[in-house]
């Protein structure tokens, strides 16, 4: 690996730091906004635990910054089906992101018959089948299937959105 | 009561056809989801927690613990056929597991994983019946600061002890205990870290946490780095071990689980340290030293018997405690927590049936894996086969439906996409997950346990000192802390001793 490859990674992790710290400051100030008048039946108060916490994440960011830049690294978690060679596929990544985001926006208009088709085909086909006729099938039963197996079975109904009535 | 009649209660109940069904679905969906590559056994609970609410608390616990063991037994299959396991307790057995099913001795690897994993998960079960009861008997005399020190010294235990990095452990935990914080505080019912949303005050899900940090996390990463050449599995016919198997592997078997039910009692559980303290003690054994790296069974029988007693071992906290100490059990306690019942001491008096119920479809989801494994192994093999894009479409369909079902709340799939992404983040950059789940699960309790102990002592800090427990257990703490400077301090002092554990072990490293 090339040292500006291995240079940008390490830049890379810096943001995990600042992400940290970022939380901390947050839980800090948001602990700080909360009025709480002293009471003798709780004298530990709800915000002691966050700014403990809020002391934490800001430590644990300021140690992790300095672990990167001496050139410390976190280990990327490997798995059976994980390829660590190839950097990560931003291709697949964002289409099956969109059609996690698209399922979010149509669950509750359209049902969760369309939307779960929609989710299941999108991230086959994100994930690189290219059996278009046989994956939509599939998704529709999938949904379909859900789809009743919770209402008849469970008892969750799930909404039917713009297909209330026919199913 | 005593601990038999009630067991034998428990078997009454477990038994009945209803329950027993729920038992064979839990051990079939355990294993089928523990052998596809990137489930586990957590996992696997956490996604199937809300299918089970419209069950009888009884029956859905029937049904998990088949899962629980269930799980366990898929990943070692999975690590046996493909050398590339999921669950870091299956590292050690992926060793000499693959390397004897690719000398051909596949079958011989999957039966005395699946024997051993029987003996001891049975003899793991009976130790959880005998001591849990004592636990219990010893923690009802135990008040909040004794608690509060327990949770404390499990979450560091965790955090310090598994994992590669101490460092990214803690930020892993403080993001967790963050996380926890988002709702309303039970004491004052002030909102914290709800920016005005009122569907975060009642505080996030912890279904839907789990499910996104576990599921949709792992979907993401995998899907970043896809293998585009597929693996090759090994096939298998049915499961059979010669006697000269048996001889080998008996010893190993036993030894491994009084290796691993200790460790998984613990509150620093976990199956990493017992499965490879196992490995190496076989390989001091052996008759057939030469044969380890080549595939030798007892690296097989050993390690797989030491995670499954570590398995049942991590329910003795779990159950007398209520405190979780891996994954599955944290998963788990959600799981007793969204019934209405809390985990700890009061459990076995106010909730006994259910426990002993629990307990006794642990011993029949043990024999029911042993049964239905053997003649299925080809077809869990078949499993590792399943073309990759529907397998991780297939984890984000039901990640999305069980999250949604829990509150039919689009939202918490907005929550589910945020915390997914940063499951995503985590496995890129190394920082371990259990941490952070324990720290939603487990910071609420500390909380109330901490505000608990100074209302009883008016604010004085010195509460917290005022129980011996609690006393020898900050030692403890204070121990793990400052382990890592005391050990480079014995390093400087001798610098001739190599160190315990080879590098590539998967043990802690403490170097930051």
């Amino acid at each position: 690996m090339s040292s500006l490859t291995t240079g940008l990674k390490g830049r890379a992790e810096l943001g995990v730091a600042l992400l940290l710290g970022a939380a901390g400051v947050l839980v800090f100030l948001d602990a700080n906004g909360l009025v709480t008048p002293y009471s003798q039946s709780d004298p530990v108060g709800p915000k002691t635990v966050p700014y403990i916490v809020a002391g934490l994440l800001v430590v644990c960011a300021v140690l992790l910054a300095i672990n990167v830049i001496r050139g410390g690294q976190g280990e990327a978690e490997g798995g059976e089906d994980v390829d660590l060679t190839h950097p990560a596929d931003w291709k697949t990544i964002l289409p099956l992101a969109g059609a996690f985001i698209l399922n979010i926006l149509l669950i509750d208009w359209a049902g969760w018959v369309i939307s779960g088709t929609v989710l299941f085909w999108g991230s086959v086909l994100a994930l690189g089948s290219r059996r278009y006729i046989r994956d939509g099938l599939i998704s529709v039963a999938l949904s379909l299937l859900t789809f009743y197996g919770f209402y008849l079975g469970l008892g969750i109904a799930l909404p039917a959105g713009l297909l209330e009535g026919i199913l | 009561m005593d601990v038999w009649s009630s067991l034998m209660d428990g078997f009454a109940t477990a038994l009945t056809p209803m329950n027993f069904l729920y038992a064979v679905i839990g051990v079939l969906l355990g294993t089928a989801v523990g052998v596809l590559p990137g489930l586990g056994p957590a996992m696997t609970v956490a996604l199937l927690l809300p299918v089970t609410y419209a069950l009888e608390p009884t029956s859905a616990f029937i049904m998990f613990a088949g899962i629980y063991y269930g799980g366990m037994y898929g990943g070692s299959t999975t690590s046996i056929l493909l050398n590339t396991p999921g669950e870091s307790s299956s590292v050690v057995t992926a060793i000499e597991g693959n390397k004897m099913a690719k000398a051909g001795r596949a079958a011989q690897a999957l039966a005395t994983a699946a024997i051993g994993s029987f003996i001891a998960g049975t003899i793991g079960t009976a130790l959880l019946a005998v001591c849990a009861p004592i636990v219990v008997q010893f923690a009802v005399s135990l008040g909040a600061p004794s608690y509060f020190a327990i949770m404390i010294l499990a979450l560091l235990a965790v955090t310090a002890v598994l994992g590669s990095s101490r460092l990214r452990g803690f930020a892993s935990l403080g993001l967790g205990l963050a996380i926890g914080l988002i709702g309303m505080d039970s004491v004052t019912g002030q909102r914290r870290l709800t920016f005005g949303q009122p569907l975060l005050a009642d505080g996030l899900d912890i279904v839907v946490v789990a499910v996104a940090i576990f599921a949709v996390g792992e979907a993401l990463w995998v899907a970043a780095h896809l293998r585009r050449t597929p693996l090759h599995v090994i096939p298998v016919g049915r499961p059979w071990m010669g006697k000269k198997d048996w001889s080998r592997s008996w010893k190993p078997w036993l030894r491994g689980t009084a290796f691993g039910f200790p460790f998984g009692a613990l509150p620093a559980g976990g199956a990493e340290i017992p499965t490879f303290l196992s490995y190496v003690t076989e390989k001091r054994l052996s008759k057939h030293p030469e044969e380890f790296g080549k595939g030798a069974i007892e690296g097989v029988a050993g390690p797989e018997a030491a995670n499954n007693a570590a398995a049942a071992g991590t329910l003795t906290p779990m159950l007398a405690l209520g405190l979780p100490t891996n994954a599955t059990a944290a998963v788990m306690l959600a799981a007793f927590t969204s019934y209405g019942i809390q985990p700890g001491p009061q459990l076995f008096s106010s909730q006994g049936p259910l426990v002993w119920a629990l307990i006794a479809s642990l011993f029949i989801g043990n024999l029911l894996l042993l049964l239905i494994n053997l003649p299925l192994a080809p077809l869990w093999a078949k499993l590792l086969q399943l073309p990759r894009p529907y397998l991780y479409a297939g984890i984000l369909f039901f990640a999305t439906l069980g999250a949604y079902s829990v509150n039919l709340q689009a939202f918490d799939l907005v929550i589910l996409l945020v915390l997914g992404a940063l499951g995503f983040m985590m496995r890129r950059f190394g920082l371990p997950v259990l941490p952070l789940i324990l720290g939603v699960i487990l910071g609420p309790r500390i909380e109330g346990q901490l505000r608990k102990t100074l209302q009883l002592s008016a604010g004085d800090p010195a509460g917290l000192f005022s129980e011996p427990i609690a006393v020898v257990i900050y030692i403890i703490v204070g121990l793990i802390l400052a382990w890592p400077f005391l050990f480079k301090l014995i390093r400087r002092n001798r610098p001739g001793r190599k160190s315990l554990l080879p590098a590539n072990s998967g043990a802690a490293d403490y170097s930051d």
